[in-house]
């Protein structure tokens, strides 16, 4: 007894859950409920009831038409809650596309390749006008942007680049990460110590963010002679994994003069674990720490000077999208198909409260 | 010949001891350290940036940091015991519970300056939350008989959605110092405060071990479910109530780890904490089907993986793959429990005994 009643449950909930899931399938489900409704009110006579759900069926064609004009857009990102970088990038992207600025905007998020590929499958099933993307990893890409060419579906890559044809895309609003790794580095070297000892945190392997950043610092540390990497150790981004890592650089007794964060959470954690370690970090002290993506927080932490430098990296791409959409649909041409965004990069010595207010996400 | 007998007797009693593997590993990472390095058992009394006194080291790393660690292998050994199946979800649900403590602490502002509740009212939210998402469990597994680890699926999909939707995906940071007292160290105490949280949490389970039937009816739940219901005891109310008591461990471990950052990110925290928890149990020699249970050598075996990821960090191993040697522990533990495996070292050890015996 109780089976069964736990299997028409699951049933409720999986169809349930399918409806939600398939929202197109829902609403043309309806269309084609609305229409024979309609033509069933042809043959026979108009009763009251009927007549109330005509003028139903007849509001939600309407609404089915309006939403005939929307752009589709088909948006695959990283999780949002993954960083406060994610966190504004989406609710830029999420400012900008949604019916009141004509989109139809679907949204998918994942932190792993496959998973984002199959998002992009279904979008491509699902005939979207554009597909965004900010790609987990930058292999990978080449058949599924293929598939979405076949179909007509114009691909917009924003936030990272990817190991592919760049026909496959008609642009790429992107930050470059090297030059962010660049930035950071040259500072560095404008510090003027005289040995530099790195605890190299680095992100997710493989994302374009964490190659670029590393890219900068491994070339240097390659072809200076002071400047050695203690310790180049993943974290994934994740400030508990930097907190132990640097914990256990600590307890070797390694000597160590700068942190190279490849975010700003990561460099949180380093923080707090030099702080328990009783080691003084920020302007002037004895550990140099450096983040990246200019989280409001960190950006206060460098007008404190318990940091030293962060580097910019520009989450809010939505206008530039929107812009190369119009032009598309307005049947221009687009002259530039990458676009690099401006990214500022911030000394603890000279920043002020009117810059972690503007730049701070 | 009766002494070659006791002799055998002797290790075959050690050999068979729940404890023998968990100490086994242990002396064996100890070693592998001693050799690589020894001075990674020294300790060492310095000063923190606030100004307090505070020991470091690594054996004292190991203990802070897998202090999470042995508070869920209490809870987690419980549920195994009774259900026979593990909880999955416990690293989603250390978001909720982390999530909803912030959500009371900073009020709907994500940057406050001050607190808007007493840290007292955030911590007991967070335990009605980790019980609630406990119960939630607990429901599906003893009263819907859903296998364990499907039941709990559902929050290990949904925990960290559901734990950034609490603060409208936004990431509050807690703005009192005091509060990251949980996570670090109290000022003129130089022991990591983790360490107390730890050992206040055992005391409190060897305390109920010792004084109530839990651990009985729960052991005999897991054994025999018709025989225990035979003998008066509600099974389902059993089951349902470890999977309650690792919702409130879920939630003490939450307040350590949201404590040690003062902030939260949903996406990572405790990330893989769960397959962590169900092998500190395994590792205490517990049968992962539930029945008799060692609360102690589970314990011992959380501090055991600590123990391992702290080497393998030292080691300079790339923490991505951390996981991959975590899983050859985990097939070392499955063969070496495997009764087939057990069968077979049994039979070899009495032909040994025979031969020995035959020359004598």
């Amino acid at each position: 007894m109780k089976k069964k009643l736990l299997s028409v449950l699951l049933t409720g909930v999986v169809a349930a859950g399918m409806l939600a899931g398939c929202g197109q399938d829902a609403t043309a489900q309806a269309a084609a409920e609305a229409a024979a409704v309609s033509e069933a009110v042809d043959e026979a006579v108009a009763e009251a009831v009927v007549e109330e759900a005509v003028s139903e069926a007849v509001d939600e064609a309407v609404a089915e038409a309006a939403s005939g004009e929307l752009i589709k857009v088909g948006i695959i990102n990283n999780d949002p809650n993954e960083s406060g970088y994610r966190t504004a990038n989406d609710a830029d992207l999420k400012a900008m596309f949604n019916e009141e600025n004509g989109y139809d905007a679907s949204f998918a998020y994942s932190l792993k390749n496959d998973e984002q590929i199959a998002a992009a499958q279904k979008f491509i099933q699902d005939e979207v006008d554009y597909l965004l993307l900010s790609a987990a990893d930058t292999a990978g890409w080449d058949s599924v942007l293929q598939d979405a060419n076949d179909a007509g579906i114009s691909v917009i890559l924003f936030d990272r680049t990817i190991d592919a044809d760049p026909s496959l895309y008609v642009a790429s609003i992107v930050s470059d990460m090297a030059k962010e790794g660049q930035n950071a580095v040259d500072w560095l070297a404008s510090q003027d110590l005289d040995e530099y000892n790195i605890i190299h945190l680095q992100g997710v392997m493989g994302s374009a963010a964490q190659q670029g950043r590393t890219g900068a610092l491994d070339e240097k540390a390659a072809a200076e002679d002071n400047w050695n990497i203690v310790k180049q150790q993943t974290a994934e981004w994740n400030a508990e994994k930097a907190q132990q890592i640097v914990q256990s650089v600590i307890d070797s007794g390694d000597k160590f003069n700068v942190i190279y964060a490849e975010n700003d959470d990561m460099a949180k954690g380093a923080v707090a674990a030099l702080d328990a370690a009783g080691i003084s970090h920020g302007v002037g002290k004895d550990v140099i720490v450096m983040g990246f993506d200019c989280n409001e927080w960190a950006l206060e932490e460098l007008l404190n000077g318990d940091w030293n430098f962060d580097q910019q990296c520009n989450p809010f791409q939505a206008s530039y999208i929107d812009e190369i959409i119009k032009k598309l649909e307005n049947g221009e041409t687009i002259d530039e198909k990458v676009i690099v965004m401006d990214e500022k990069g911030f000394d603890a010595s000279s920043i002020s409260q009117d810059d972690v207010d503007t730049y701070g996400i | 010949m009766s002494k070659d007998s006791a002799k055998g007797g002797f290790w075959r009693k050690l050999v068979s001891h729940q404890l023998f593997i968990p100490l086994v590993a242990l002396i064996l990472l100890a070693v592998i350290n001693l050799i690589h390095d020894p001075s990674f058992f020294k300790i060492t009394l310095g000063t923190n940036n606030a100004g307090y006194p505070a020991l470091s080291g690594s054996l004292i790393t190991i203990l802070d940091y897998g202090s999470e660690l042995a508070i869920l292998a209490i809870g987690m050994t419980l549920v195994t015991a009774a259900s026979g199946g593990q909880d999955i979800s416990v690293g989603a649900t250390i978001a909720i519970a982390g999530s909803a403590m912030l959500r009371v602490l900073c009020g709907s502002n994500s940057r406050p300056d001050t607190l808007a509740a007493p840290i007292i009212v955030g911590f007991i939210v967070a335990c009605l939350a980790g019980m609630a998402c406990g119960a939630f469990n607990g429901m599906l597994v003893a009263y819907f008989k859903i296998q364990p680890m499907i039941a709990t699926l559902i929050l290990f999909t949904a925990g960290r959605s559901i734990a950034a939707w609490i603060n409208n995906n936004e990431l509050p940071i807690v703005p009192d110092p005091k509060f990251g007292y949980f996570g670090g160290f109290i000022p003129g105490v130089p022991i990591p405060t983790t360490v107390f949280i730890a050992a206040a949490c055992i005391v409190v389970i060897a305390l109920v071990l010792r004084f109530t039937n839990l651990g009985l009816y729960t052991q005999a739940v897991g054994i025999n479910e018709s025989s225990s219901r035979l003998n008066g005891i509600n099974p389902n109310f059993i089951k349902f109530i470890t999977f309650v008591i690792l919702g409130l461990c879920v939630a003490v471990a939450a307040l350590i780890k949201v404590s040690r950052l003062s902030t939260i990110n949903y996406s990572v925290i405790a990330k893989d904490i769960e397959m962590d928890a169900i092998l500190a149990v395994a590792l205490g020699g517990n049968s992962l089907a539930g029945g008799k249970f060692n609360m102690w050598a589970s314990i011992l075996g959380a501090y055991i993986i600590q123990f391992l990821t702290t080497t393998l960090y030292k080691f300079n191993v790339s923490s991505d793959a951390l996981a991959a040697y975590k899983a050859i522990v985990v097939i070392i533990l499955v063969v070496v429990s495997a009764p087939v495996f057990r069968d077979w070292i049994s039979q070899f050890a009495k032909r040994f005994a025979k031969t020995q015996k035959e020359v004598g």
